[in-house]
């Protein structure tokens, strides 16, 4: 049963269509908390130009981003901050790991730094580098959009999937230890 | 420019038990807890110490001929005639507590709030001693000698969010 398309009309899937709006219009949420965001806001700039993949609005209101972009380490204190921000984030959203630090701790294996983001948070993509290339990080948001077009659905469905709850390795095998509270003892 | 005699000399006359030592120029004086704060209130009324430059504290555990577990030190200096002064008081444990000098330098308050968190010094006085590095539920006091430097698991008591609970 063949019929007649007028010129200019392409049959798509309406997954397809929604991933590829998505995928074009990435708007980063830069938190950028080292030496990571130098290079993140050289992979804004003018010689390497993210507009040209679509994701160089930057908004600093995670209400307004789909794409948080975590440049540098984290520690402690800013753990409870990341978190509250990827919670604000609307959904559809996804989140690059920028740099060795974001991702394992780097160098920082100290009291005070979270040993990879990906312990607390989901992340879709990993940048390796201290700190990586702009180039590292395009590539990044390529294969992020290859990603988002391959197992992207209008309503969202691929992010409940099992795969995606699952916990990551290093979780495993370093696992959280829950320590009975203690009180702060203070004088005064 | 180090200290002069004159004032080492005014310092040991009013008080007992300072113990005077010099490194490269530069001079420190030992000072015993109990007269902690008179001594340094002396230096600033009496000998003009109008400015404090540092006050730190350091942890002498496992380190060679020490004696006191930590040392507390005021770096004081003299604005007009340019002399600086280290005014050293050594603590044990059980009881880490000193005077607070914020009411003679409002400066310390931030240091003493430092000394406080990285090695669990309390200040006597203090007008709000609270940790000022560390969150406020940490437990420990981490630039003491005998914490890990790895932590003791503080760092991995977060809750975890998944894909679906976000």
């Amino acid at each position: 049963m063949a019929i007649e398309l007028p010129e200019n009309v392409v049959v798509s899937k309406l997954d397809a269509l929604g991933s590829w709006c998505r995928k074009n219009s990435l708007w980063p949420m830069p938190f950028a908390t080292a030496c990571c965001g130098i290079e993140l806001m050289a992979t804004g700039a003018s010689r390497h130009d993210l507009a040209r993949f679509g994701a160089e609005v930057f908004r600093f209101s995670p209400r307004q981003c789909d794409l948080m972009i975590v440049a540098g380490r984290v520690v402690m204190k800013m753990l409870p901050v990341l978190q509250r921000i990827w919670q604000q984030m609307h959904e559809p959203k996804w989140c690059i790991s920028m740099g060795a630090c974001a991702s394992t701790g780097g160098v920082f294996d100290t009291y005070s730094v979270v040993q990879g983001i990906d312990r607390f948070v989901p992340v879709d993509m990993y940048v390796p580098g201290c700190p990586p290339r702009p180039e590292q990080l395009i590539q990044a948001i390529i294969d992020l959009q290859d990603k988002i077009q391959r197992e992207g659905t209008i309503d969202g469905s691929e992010f409940s999937s099992v795969t995606r709850q699952q916990r990551k390795r290093a979780l495993m095998e370093l696992p959280i230890i829950h320590q009975p509270s203690q009180t702060v003892s203070r004088t005064n | 420019m180090p200290v002069t005699q004159p004032t080492v000399d005014s310092l040991r006359d009013r008080f007992d038990n300072i113990v005077e030592s010099e490194f490269r120029g530069q001079t420190r004086v030992v000072v015993p807890r109990g007269s902690a704060f008179e001594a340094i209130a002396f230096l600033k009324e009496e000998r003009g110490f109008d400015l404090l430059v540092d006050l730190t504290c350091i942890d002498y555990l496992n380190y060679r001929d020490a004696e006191d577990r930590f040392g507390l030190a005021y770096l004081l200096a003299n604005t007009s005639t340019d002399e600086r002064l280290t005014v050293r008081v050594m603590l044990n444990e059980p009881d880490l507590t000193v005077v607070s000098i914020v009411p003679l330098y409002e400066g310390a308050n931030w240091m003493e709030r430092e000394a406080w968190d990285m090695f669990g010094i309390v200040f006597d006085g203090h007008p709000d001693l609270r940790r000022i590095l560390m969150p406020e539920e940490f437990s420990a006091h981490p630039l003491r000698k005998d914490y890990p430097l790895q932590g003791r698991g503080e760092r991995h008591n977060f809750p975890v969010l998944t894909r679906g609970e976000a």
